[in-house]
Protein backbone atom coordinates (compact mmCIF):
# COMPACT_ATOMS: atom_id res chain seq x y z
CA UNK A 1 0.00 0.00 0.00
CA UNK A 2 1.18 3.48 -0.77
CA UNK A 3 -0.47 6.58 0.53
CA UNK A 4 0.20 8.85 -2.41
CA UNK A 5 -0.95 12.06 -0.88
CA UNK A 6 -3.35 13.96 1.30
CA UNK A 7 -4.75 17.45 0.95
CA UNK A 8 -6.35 19.17 3.89
CA UNK A 9 -8.30 22.38 3.71
CA UNK A 10 -8.78 23.90 7.15
CA UNK A 11 -11.17 26.61 5.93
CA UNK A 12 -13.41 24.27 3.99
CA UNK A 13 -13.07 21.25 6.29
CA UNK A 14 -12.16 18.90 3.49
CA UNK A 15 -9.76 16.01 3.41
CA UNK A 16 -8.66 14.40 0.15
CA UNK A 17 -6.78 11.17 0.56
CA UNK A 18 -5.15 9.13 -2.21
CA UNK A 19 -3.89 5.56 -1.78
CA UNK A 20 -2.74 2.88 -4.18
CA UNK A 21 -3.25 -0.85 -3.80
CA UNK A 22 -1.54 -3.75 -5.55
CA UNK A 23 -4.88 -5.34 -6.43
CA UNK A 24 -7.38 -4.91 -9.25
CA UNK A 25 -10.27 -2.46 -8.94
CA UNK A 26 -12.82 -5.28 -8.50
CA UNK A 27 -11.07 -6.56 -5.40
CA UNK A 28 -10.74 -3.12 -3.84
CA UNK A 29 -14.43 -2.58 -4.56
CA UNK A 30 -15.03 -5.82 -2.66
CA UNK A 31 -13.79 -4.37 0.64
CA UNK A 32 -16.58 -1.78 0.40
CA UNK A 33 -19.24 -4.09 -0.96
CA UNK A 34 -18.82 -7.11 1.29
CA UNK A 35 -19.97 -6.09 4.79
CA UNK A 36 -17.89 -8.85 6.40
CA UNK A 37 -14.75 -7.43 4.77
CA UNK A 38 -15.82 -3.87 5.54
CA UNK A 39 -16.12 -4.76 9.23
CA UNK A 40 -12.48 -5.78 9.23
CA UNK A 41 -11.19 -2.34 8.30
CA UNK A 42 -13.80 0.37 9.05
CA UNK A 43 -13.14 0.44 12.79
CA UNK A 44 -9.78 0.20 14.55
CA UNK A 45 -8.99 -3.18 16.18
CA UNK A 46 -10.12 -1.98 19.62
CA UNK A 47 -13.32 -0.41 18.22
CA UNK A 48 -14.48 -2.95 15.60
CA UNK A 49 -17.50 -2.08 13.47
CA UNK A 50 -20.50 -4.37 13.01
CA UNK A 51 -22.76 -3.65 10.05
CA UNK A 52 -26.34 -4.57 10.91
CA UNK A 53 -27.53 -3.63 7.44
CA UNK A 54 -25.67 -2.84 4.25
CA UNK A 55 -27.22 -2.18 0.86
CA UNK A 56 -24.68 -0.64 -1.48
CA UNK A 57 -26.97 0.64 -4.22
CA UNK A 58 -27.97 4.19 -5.14
CA UNK A 59 -30.66 5.19 -2.64
CA UNK A 60 -29.57 2.36 -0.35
CA UNK A 61 -28.40 2.58 3.24
CA UNK A 62 -26.20 0.94 5.81
CA UNK A 63 -26.32 0.85 9.60
CA UNK A 64 -23.50 -0.05 11.92
CA UNK A 65 -22.13 0.28 15.40
CA UNK A 66 -18.63 0.35 16.77
CA UNK A 67 -17.97 -1.26 20.10
CA UNK A 68 -15.19 -0.16 22.40
CA UNK A 69 -13.18 -2.21 24.88
CA UNK A 70 -15.57 -1.34 27.74
CA UNK A 71 -18.59 -2.45 25.72
CA UNK A 72 -19.72 1.08 24.86
CA UNK A 73 -21.34 1.34 21.45
CA UNK A 74 -21.37 4.17 18.92
CA UNK A 75 -24.05 3.96 16.23
CA UNK A 76 -23.72 5.27 12.70
CA UNK A 77 -25.53 5.21 9.39
CA UNK A 78 -24.71 5.65 5.73
CA UNK A 79 -27.03 6.89 3.03
CA UNK A 80 -25.76 5.79 -0.38
CA UNK A 81 -26.16 8.66 -2.83
CA UNK A 82 -24.56 7.11 -5.88
CA UNK A 83 -22.91 3.85 -6.87
CA UNK A 84 -20.86 3.14 -9.97
CA UNK A 85 -19.70 -0.41 -9.38
CA UNK A 86 -16.75 -1.02 -9.27
CA UNK A 87 -15.53 2.52 -9.92
CA UNK A 88 -16.78 4.31 -6.87
CA UNK A 89 -19.55 5.53 -4.64
CA UNK A 90 -20.78 8.59 -2.78
CA UNK A 91 -22.07 8.23 0.72
CA UNK A 92 -23.35 10.37 3.55
CA UNK A 93 -22.11 9.29 6.97
CA UNK A 94 -24.02 10.26 10.10
CA UNK A 95 -24.71 9.36 13.70
CA UNK A 96 -27.62 7.51 15.22
CA UNK A 97 -28.98 6.33 18.55
CA UNK A 98 -29.17 2.65 19.47
CA UNK A 99 -32.43 2.26 17.55
CA UNK A 100 -30.76 3.50 14.36
CA UNK A 101 -32.60 6.84 14.39
CA UNK A 102 -30.30 9.52 12.92
CA UNK A 103 -29.00 12.03 15.47
CA UNK A 104 -30.31 15.44 14.29
CA UNK A 105 -27.79 17.33 16.46
CA UNK A 106 -24.81 16.34 14.34
CA UNK A 107 -24.79 17.08 10.62
CA UNK A 108 -23.61 14.16 8.47
CA UNK A 109 -20.44 14.30 6.40
CA UNK A 110 -20.17 13.37 2.75
CA UNK A 111 -17.54 11.09 1.27
CA UNK A 112 -16.80 10.51 -2.39
CA UNK A 113 -14.78 7.40 -3.22
CA UNK A 114 -13.33 6.70 -6.66
CA UNK A 115 -11.40 3.60 -7.71
CA UNK A 116 -9.39 3.67 -10.92
CA UNK A 117 -7.08 1.12 -12.51
CA UNK A 118 -3.37 1.98 -12.68
CA UNK A 119 -0.39 -0.12 -13.81
CA UNK A 120 0.36 -1.34 -10.28
CA UNK A 121 -3.29 -2.05 -9.38
CA UNK A 122 -5.83 0.46 -8.10
CA UNK A 123 -5.80 4.07 -7.03
CA UNK A 124 -8.41 5.01 -4.44
CA UNK A 125 -9.23 8.69 -4.05
CA UNK A 126 -11.37 9.67 -1.14
CA UNK A 127 -12.78 13.10 -0.43
CA UNK A 128 -14.53 13.80 2.85
CA UNK A 129 -16.43 17.04 3.29
CA UNK A 130 -17.63 18.12 6.73
CA UNK A 131 -20.43 20.69 7.07
CA UNK A 132 -18.98 22.07 10.32
CA UNK A 133 -16.33 21.39 12.91
CA UNK A 134 -18.74 19.69 15.31
CA UNK A 135 -19.42 17.09 12.64
CA UNK A 136 -15.72 16.46 12.09
CA UNK A 137 -15.03 16.25 15.79
CA UNK A 138 -17.98 13.94 16.38
CA UNK A 139 -16.76 11.60 13.68
CA UNK A 140 -13.36 11.46 15.31
CA UNK A 141 -14.86 11.01 18.75
CA UNK A 142 -16.55 7.88 17.54
CA UNK A 143 -14.21 5.65 19.40
CA UNK A 144 -11.11 6.87 17.67
CA UNK A 145 -10.13 10.14 19.23
CA UNK A 146 -8.09 8.70 22.09
CA UNK A 147 -5.81 6.58 19.98
CA UNK A 148 -5.56 9.29 17.35
CA UNK A 149 -4.66 11.97 19.88
CA UNK A 150 -1.91 9.77 21.24
CA UNK A 151 -0.61 9.09 17.74
CA UNK A 152 -0.73 12.82 16.94
CA UNK A 153 1.19 13.66 20.08
CA UNK A 154 3.88 11.27 18.90
CA UNK A 155 3.90 12.92 15.49
CA UNK A 156 4.08 16.36 17.12
CA UNK A 157 6.99 15.19 19.27
CA UNK A 158 8.82 13.99 16.17
CA UNK A 159 8.27 17.30 14.39
CA UNK A 160 9.18 19.46 17.38
CA UNK B 1 -25.20 10.63 22.94
CA UNK B 2 -21.50 11.09 23.47
CA UNK B 3 -21.07 13.60 20.66
CA UNK B 4 -23.30 16.28 22.19
CA UNK B 5 -20.53 17.56 24.38
CA UNK B 6 -19.61 21.12 25.28
CA UNK B 7 -16.64 20.55 23.00
CA UNK B 8 -18.94 19.94 20.04
CA UNK B 9 -20.84 23.16 20.74
CA UNK B 10 -17.56 25.02 21.06
CA UNK B 11 -16.20 23.66 17.79
CA UNK B 12 -19.43 24.64 16.04
CA UNK B 13 -18.88 28.23 17.21
CA UNK B 14 -15.28 27.92 16.11
CA UNK B 15 -16.38 27.05 12.62
CA UNK B 16 -18.83 29.93 12.56
CA UNK B 17 -16.00 32.25 13.59
CA UNK B 18 -13.81 30.95 10.77
CA UNK B 19 -16.55 31.03 8.15
CA UNK B 20 -16.09 34.74 7.43
CA UNK B 21 -13.30 36.04 5.17
CA UNK B 22 -12.68 39.21 7.21
CA UNK B 23 -12.43 37.22 10.43
CA UNK B 24 -10.01 34.78 8.81
CA UNK B 25 -7.91 37.73 7.68
CA UNK B 26 -8.00 39.29 11.14
CA UNK B 27 -6.93 35.96 12.57
CA UNK B 28 -4.05 35.51 10.10
CA UNK B 29 -2.88 39.09 10.66
CA UNK B 30 -2.96 38.85 14.44
CA UNK B 31 -1.24 35.46 14.39
CA UNK B 32 1.71 37.13 12.66
CA UNK B 33 1.84 40.02 15.10
CA UNK B 34 -0.43 41.64 17.66
CA UNK B 35 -2.48 44.52 16.26
CA UNK B 36 -4.49 47.28 17.84
CA UNK B 37 -8.18 47.38 16.94
CA UNK B 38 -7.58 50.86 15.49
CA UNK B 39 -4.89 49.47 13.25
CA UNK B 40 -7.11 46.59 12.14
CA UNK B 41 -10.00 48.95 11.40
CA UNK B 42 -7.78 50.83 8.93
CA UNK B 43 -7.11 47.60 7.08
CA UNK B 44 -10.72 46.98 6.13
CA UNK B 45 -13.33 48.99 4.36
CA UNK B 46 -15.68 48.98 7.32
CA UNK B 47 -16.40 50.88 10.49
CA UNK B 48 -14.41 50.57 13.69
CA UNK B 49 -17.50 49.10 15.36
CA UNK B 50 -17.87 46.45 12.64
CA UNK B 51 -14.25 45.38 13.04
CA UNK B 52 -14.70 45.33 16.80
CA UNK B 53 -17.66 42.98 16.32
CA UNK B 54 -15.58 40.60 14.22
CA UNK B 55 -12.86 40.65 16.86
CA UNK B 56 -15.46 39.88 19.54
CA UNK B 57 -16.65 36.78 17.61
CA UNK B 58 -13.06 35.56 17.35
CA UNK B 59 -12.42 36.35 20.99
CA UNK B 60 -15.45 34.40 22.17
CA UNK B 61 -14.07 31.16 20.76
CA UNK B 62 -10.55 32.00 21.91
CA UNK B 63 -9.12 32.32 18.42
CA UNK B 64 -7.78 35.71 19.50
CA UNK B 65 -7.28 37.41 22.82
CA UNK B 66 -7.51 41.12 23.62
CA UNK B 67 -5.31 43.06 25.98
CA UNK B 68 -5.32 46.67 27.01
CA UNK B 69 -2.08 48.45 26.27
CA UNK B 70 -2.30 52.04 27.41
CA UNK B 71 -5.27 53.55 25.57
CA UNK B 72 -5.25 50.83 22.93
CA UNK B 73 -6.90 47.42 22.73
CA UNK B 74 -4.36 44.99 21.30
CA UNK B 75 -5.52 41.79 19.58
CA UNK B 76 -3.31 38.73 19.21
CA UNK B 77 -4.05 35.43 17.49
CA UNK B 78 -4.22 32.26 19.54
CA UNK B 79 -2.02 29.67 17.87
CA UNK B 80 -3.32 26.86 20.09
CA UNK B 81 -6.92 27.15 18.88
CA UNK B 82 -5.88 27.24 15.22
CA UNK B 83 -3.83 24.15 15.86
CA UNK B 84 -6.91 22.44 17.26
CA UNK B 85 -8.69 22.78 13.90
CA UNK B 86 -5.64 21.57 11.99
CA UNK B 87 -5.23 18.65 14.37
CA UNK B 88 -8.78 17.46 13.75
CA UNK B 89 -7.97 17.11 10.06
CA UNK B 90 -4.66 15.46 10.93
CA UNK B 91 -6.53 13.00 13.11
CA UNK B 92 -8.91 12.21 10.26
CA UNK B 93 -5.98 11.62 7.97
CA UNK B 94 -4.59 9.14 10.49
CA UNK B 95 -7.96 7.38 10.65
CA UNK B 96 -7.76 6.84 6.89
CA UNK B 97 -4.10 5.85 6.92
CA UNK B 98 -4.95 3.12 9.41
CA UNK B 99 -8.01 2.04 7.42
CA UNK B 100 -5.97 1.83 4.21
CA UNK B 101 -3.40 -0.27 6.06
CA UNK B 102 -6.12 -2.70 7.11
CA UNK B 103 -7.59 -2.81 3.58
CA UNK B 104 -4.12 -3.65 2.32
CA UNK B 105 -3.88 -6.54 4.79
CA UNK B 106 -7.20 -7.91 3.53
CA UNK B 107 -6.16 -7.59 -0.12
CA UNK B 108 -2.78 -9.27 0.35
CA UNK B 109 -4.42 -12.11 2.29
CA UNK B 110 -6.71 -12.85 -0.62
CA UNK B 111 -3.93 -12.96 -3.19
CA UNK B 112 -2.12 -15.85 -1.46
CA UNK B 113 -5.20 -18.08 -1.26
Amino acid sequence: MTVVGTTKNVDELTLTFVAEFAAPVERVWGVWQDPRLLERWWGPPDFPATFTSHNLVAGGAAAYFMQGPDGERYYGWWAIEAVDEPNGLTLTDGFADETGTPDPAIDPSRTIVTLEPIDSGTRMTLTSVFPNLASLEAMLEMGMMEGMTQALEQVDALLA
Amino acid sequence: MVVQTEDAVRTDRLFHALADATRRDILLTTLRSAQSVTHLARRYDMSFAAVQKHVAVLEKVELVSKQRRGREQVVSGNVETVRHVARLLDALELVWRERVGRIDDILSEGSTE
